[in-house]
């Protein structure tokens, strides 16, 4: 077994996954989780809950005005509608973004987010320079973020500060009358239902 | 609690830094801790504040030094340890083991009802609202007031907007009340309301143009304002 890179370790392992793997073991031994479980929540978070299915929300109220209707006025009943619902989204309110009107949101305490239609959060979303400046000075903010509004829109920093869960509408962009729901799905993303950014337009994402 | 936690309006930690292409965990054991939370929730969500409560009081600077799952693995043992579930020497000396030990495996044990039931429980929605005959005491449109208050314990009132006042803005229903309660009260849910404050209340002069800040809260933390006070 020459060169094996099995028998010497070489890299020792970081202190917070030894820690974690003398937990997980401890736990394991004393009945209280169960591993199966560990591996599909783990792989449920990885692949099957993340931001495409906000996108699959938005690209749905931009073609049908009757579920842009429900899902303003009940985000959660018809987030549901399309089969997502569970941890962090017993109560989802939609904010709608206009030509006049900007909202963003922000957890400053932590980093509530609405996982089952935007997965787990980015760390930039749970990092102490957004949470601090989100409701100080979003415009610098979404400056950053490349994203410049004029003051005569109103910005509105969402703090989420108890159980119910926010995420933004953005606006459809300019020139996609012709493309179908399907296609306006990859125009959607992650920021853009955070509310740091816009959705992309047909020419990014061709 | 007054804590470095309550981040909204502090100055001086920077850009926000972004990574292209993120991976959902950044190392293997960040998804180990985070499934593990997900199961332990009897341990976790208590009057005390649980699991919220327990990052809060991280000490500061370790607070700021630590990853988002360096927190999560912080909080998750001492609650554990707080509930006498492990011992800080068992956990140590584990820890130790598979330092000495790098192949050793994670001992497994899987049976797949329970595993069933944990992402039934993961993947279902459990309504907010509880039908207990609560009124709400304010409309949307009310003047309000957040009251000023420093509790040691867990809160959902960030600093930043105590004493500013505001005005109803959305009716959320009624929900569990999750401040930290004194041992042996009853917390009973509250109605919660998005409340709405113009950015020149809460940051004077410093604030930005054409600015609101929309805050979550439950009925306690707000007091009415009569015209003309």
């Amino acid at each position: 077994m020459s060169g094996d890179h099995g028998t010497h370790n070489p890299e020792p392992e970081p202190y917070p996954a030894l820690r974690a793997k003398a937990l997980e073991s401890l736990l394991v031994e004393k009945g209280l989780i169960d591993s199966g479980a560990i591996d599909e929540i783990v792989r449920t978070y990885e692949q099957d809950i993340g931001p495409l299915n906000g996108a699959k929300v938005v690209a749905r109220a931009w073609s049908d005005p009757d579920y842009k209707r429900r899902l303003l006025a009940n985000g959660t009943d018809a987030i549901a509608e399309m089969g997502f619902q569970g941890a962090q989204g017993a109560e989802i309110v939609v904010l709608e973004n206009t030509p006049q009107l900007h909202n963003m949101v922000v957890c400053t305490l932590c980093s509530c987010y609405p996982w089952p239609i935007l997965g787990l959060p980015p760390t930039w979303y749970k990092s102490a320079p957004y949470r601090s400046r989100a409701v100080i000075e979003p415009r610098a903010v979404l400056e950053e973020f490349g994203l410049e509004l004029d003051d005569s829109v109103e910005v509105r920093v969402w703090d989420s500060t108890a159980e119910v869960r926010y995420m933004v509408l953005p606006e459809r962009p300019q020139g996609t009358d012709a493309l179908s729901e399907a296609e306006l799905v990859n125009l959607v993303t992650r920021d853009s239902m955070i509310g740091v950014a816009i959705a992309k337009s047909p020419a990014e994402v061709a | 609690m007054n804590g470095i936690h309550d981040m909204g309006g502090m100055h001086g930690f920077g850009p926000v830094e972004r990574e292209e292409n993120e991976p959902v965990f950044h190392e293997k054991w960040e998804g180990r801790v985070y499934a593990m939370n997900r199961q332990l929730r009897q341990f976790l969500v208590t009057d005390a504040g649980g699991f919220r409560y327990a990052i809060e009081r991280i000490p500061p600077a370790t607070y700021l030094a630590s990853s988002y799952y360096e927190k999560w693995l912080l909080a998750v043992e001492r609650l554990l340890m707080e509930n006498g579930v492990i011992t800080a020497e068992e956990l140590d000396s584990r820890t130790a083991f598979y330092e000495e030990n790098p192949q050793a495996e994670v001992p497994r044990s899987v049976d797949p009802q329970r595993t069933a039931e944990v992402m039934r429980r993961i993947l279902t929605r459990a309504p907010l609202h509880k039908e207990i005959g609560v009124k709400p005491r304010f409309n949307v449109g009310d003047a309000v007031r957040a009251r000023s208050f420093n509790p040691i314990g867990h809160t959902r009132l960030p600093r930043y907007i105590r004493g500013k006042t505001g005005e109803i803005a959305l009716y959320h229903g009624v929900h569990d009340f999750e401040d930290t309660v004194a041992a042996g009260t009853e917390a009973k849910p509250q109605p919660v309301y998005a409340v709405s404050f113009d950015a020149a209340e809460v940051w004077g002069d410093s604030a930005e143009a054409n600015q609101r800040i929309y805050i979550d809260m439950w009925e306690s933390y707000l007091e009415p304002v009569k015209e003309g006070t």
